[in-house]
């Protein structure tokens, strides 16, 4: 368990944030400017805040009272930088062997065989990574990280500079580490697909304060938090694949409600964590017929949320777990959606792609770690 | 040994003043090169007070006339000079020596040696050794493993450039050391000498192309291995 308290002051900005970061990946979610890589800089060293304690479960890396900070290479963090930073006058071999020659002999190490395999990078070992493309050197450079036996990992925003064809390709890679290590990881983002996909626990942050933090499901389904936009908010819902359906569709069981999506490639009971985007979601007060969409849930409205637009954000409750709708105050209006009313959700199937299902737990944990009653 | 006729082409005066500019510019070269490393290092990359009066004492001896550095030099480092009086008396001694001439080569070089390692340190990202650090190198660590790998091309090329700077240096040396046959008689000063005496222009010819050979040979040579120091190095 990670525990941060930072206080620090720019010229015009001002950063006060604590949070913990349990195992798994903490997403720190919040648009640029709004202080996640002053936190990740404060974590790693390479930044000295004006106050603040940093803890891991073994050692106190910063703490302004005491006048304890160690330096950027006695707190062995693994750094996943931006821009990847390789070494240029290293092979990928030598990059990920770089950090191990560093690291306490006693130091609890990951094996260089299974990061390779883990990563799938065995193919590039004996290049240099001017050879690799931008997938391929973010892959790496998650196996330097993992390799130099840290006590954490940071991720800043390492699939920001990637197209999406890239970014499909590393996400599977970034879900097998933190359902497959120990290490708990730090990551920032500003794409709530990222965070749907990757987060155990989610701080959202907003200039330089923290204004949420929960579990994936409980942040992602609060109307109330939507620090890149309404446009991109969108709930999570946890659910098993049921079966494959011949005509290409597949079954999933969310809570006891049936979901249809396109064909996944995943087996009959792995679980999943899918990402129903408000704009993809309509609304209706009575069960709809007739439709051609495939997935219709009944449940009961949580919240309405209405801004300065003429758009709202609506939360149901279901017995598939949260979902957002995305609608304008004239059908909130027209339909006398308020907390308690019934209501159906409907979504169609190939509104959601590939992309927005990740792996994962099917069980929302607490911020704690646990799972939730 | 008798490379098709060279050793019959050269006298022996003429040999002596080439196997020393060979010895005084090596030396000049070797000694200068940490020294250069550190000061631009200091100059790319350290703010300090008084950094714009070294890096214009770095380059004073580019500006200066030659004949000036040579007499400041014969000043300080002459044996009844303020430091040349001290080292005289551990035993080291400059002045009218091959000693001296390697110093005063070395000091007319430095600036050449050092703006070529500065200009590649410039070119390091520092964010390279940032992600070095985080991976548990020491700063110490962080500058051999991942610095100066990357300075290295600007190290040769500086090292190259300031042999041939060494190799060609004349109005400093005959200054400070005068021209002494086998002891500071490099080569500029040896063709400097023949052209004084009549029927000297043979030999000052021949090692006028001695001259131009290994000037161009040390650009060439500065060009192929800077390129391909810099290929192991960045990978491309």
């Amino acid at each position: 368990m990670l525990e941060i308290a930072l206080a620090h002051r720019f010229e015009g900005f001002t950063l006060d944030v604590a949070f913990a970061a349990p195992p798994g990946i903490t997403v720190l979610f919040g648009r640029s400017g709004s202080g996640k890589t002053t936190i990740v800089n404060a974590i790693s060293g390479l930044l000295r805040p004006d106050a603040g304690r940093i803890s891991t479960a073994d050692a106190v890396l910063l703490d302004t009272q005491k006048g304890i900070a160690l330096p950027p290479h006695r707190r062995r963090i693994g750094y996943v930088f931006q821009e990847g930073r390789l070494f240029p006058h290293l092979t990928v071999r030598q990059n990920l062997r770089y950090g191990a020659w560093f690291a306490p002999k006693d130091a609890p190490r990951e094996d260089l065989g299974r990061v390779v395999d883990l990563l799938g990078i065995g193919h590039l070992l004996e290049r240099r990574p001017s050879a690799l493309s931008g997938g391929e050197k973010q892959r790496v450079a998650i196996g330097r990280a993992l390799l130099c036996a840290p006590r954490l990992i940071l991720a800043d925003e390492p699939l920001a500079s990637l197209d999406d064809a890239r970014k499909a390709e590393i996400l599977p890679y970034l879900e097998r580490l933190r359902d497959e290590t120990a290490i708990p990881i730090v990551y920032v983002s500003h794409s709530a697909s990222e965070v749907a996909r990757l987060a155990t626990t989610v701080v959202v942050l907003e200039r330089g304060h923290v204004v949420r933090k929960g579990s994936a499901a409980e942040v992602m389904g609060d109307p109330a938090v939507t620090p890149t936009g309404a446009r991109e908010a969108g709930a999570i819902l946890a659910a098993r694949v049921a079966r494959h359906h011949e005509d290409g569709l597949t079954e999933l069981d969310a809570g006891g409600e049936t979901l249809l999506l396109p064909r996944l490639a995943r087996p009959p009971g792995a679980a999943v964590r899918v990402r129903v985007a408000a704009n993809d979601v309509l609304l209706a007060r009575t069960r709809p017929e007739g439709l051609s969409a495939l997935n219709i849930i009944e449940g009961v409205v949580a919240e309405v949320r209405t801004g300065e637009g003429p758009g709202a954000l609506v939360a149901l409750d279901t017995a598939a777990g949260r979902v957002l709708a995305r609608i304008t105050r004239r059908s909130v209006a027209a339909l006398a959606l308020a907390p308690g009313v019934r209501a159906f959700a409907v979504l169609k199937t190939v509104a959601i792609a590939a992309a927005d299902v990740g792996a994962g737990d099917a069980a929302p944990r607490s911020a704690n770690g646990d799972p939730l009653a | 040994m008798d490379w098709l006729g060279l050793r019959d082409w050269l006298g022996p005066d003429e040999w002596r003043a080439v196997a020393l500019s060979l010895q005084v510019s090596f030396w000049a070269t070797l000694v200068s090169l940490p020294l250069g490393v550190l000061t631009a290092y200091a100059l790319a990359r350290w703010s300090f007070p008084g950094k714009q009066i070294l890096n214009g004492l770095v380059h004073l001896p580019l500006i200066l006339p030659p004949v000036v550095t040579g007499y400041i030099l014969l000043l300080t480092f002459g044996t009844r000079g303020p430091v040349g009086s001290v080292l005289a008396e551990v035993g080291i001694v400059f002045a009218f020596r091959w000693t001296g001439a390697a110093l005063a080569a070395g000091i007319m070089a430095f600036p050449l040696m050092v703006r070529a390692i500065r200009l590649s340190i410039e070119a390091i990202d520092p964010k390279l050794e940032e992600a070095s650090a985080t991976l548990g190198a020491s700063p110490a660590w962080v500058f051999l493993t991942v610095t100066l790998p990357l300075v290295l091309p600007g190290i040769v090329v500086g090292a190259i450039l300031a042999f041939a700077k060494a190799m060609g240096e004349f109005g400093a040396t005959i200054t400070f050391v005068s021209n002494i046959p086998g002891e500071t008689r490099t080569i500029p000063s040896a063709i400097y000498a023949f052209l004084q005496v009549p029927g000297g222009e043979g030999a000052a010819l021949r090692l006028v192309i001695v001259s131009i050979v290994v000037a161009m040979g040390a650009l060439l040579l500065s060009e192929v291995l800077g390129r391909r120091v810099a290929e192991r190095v960045g990978g491309r």
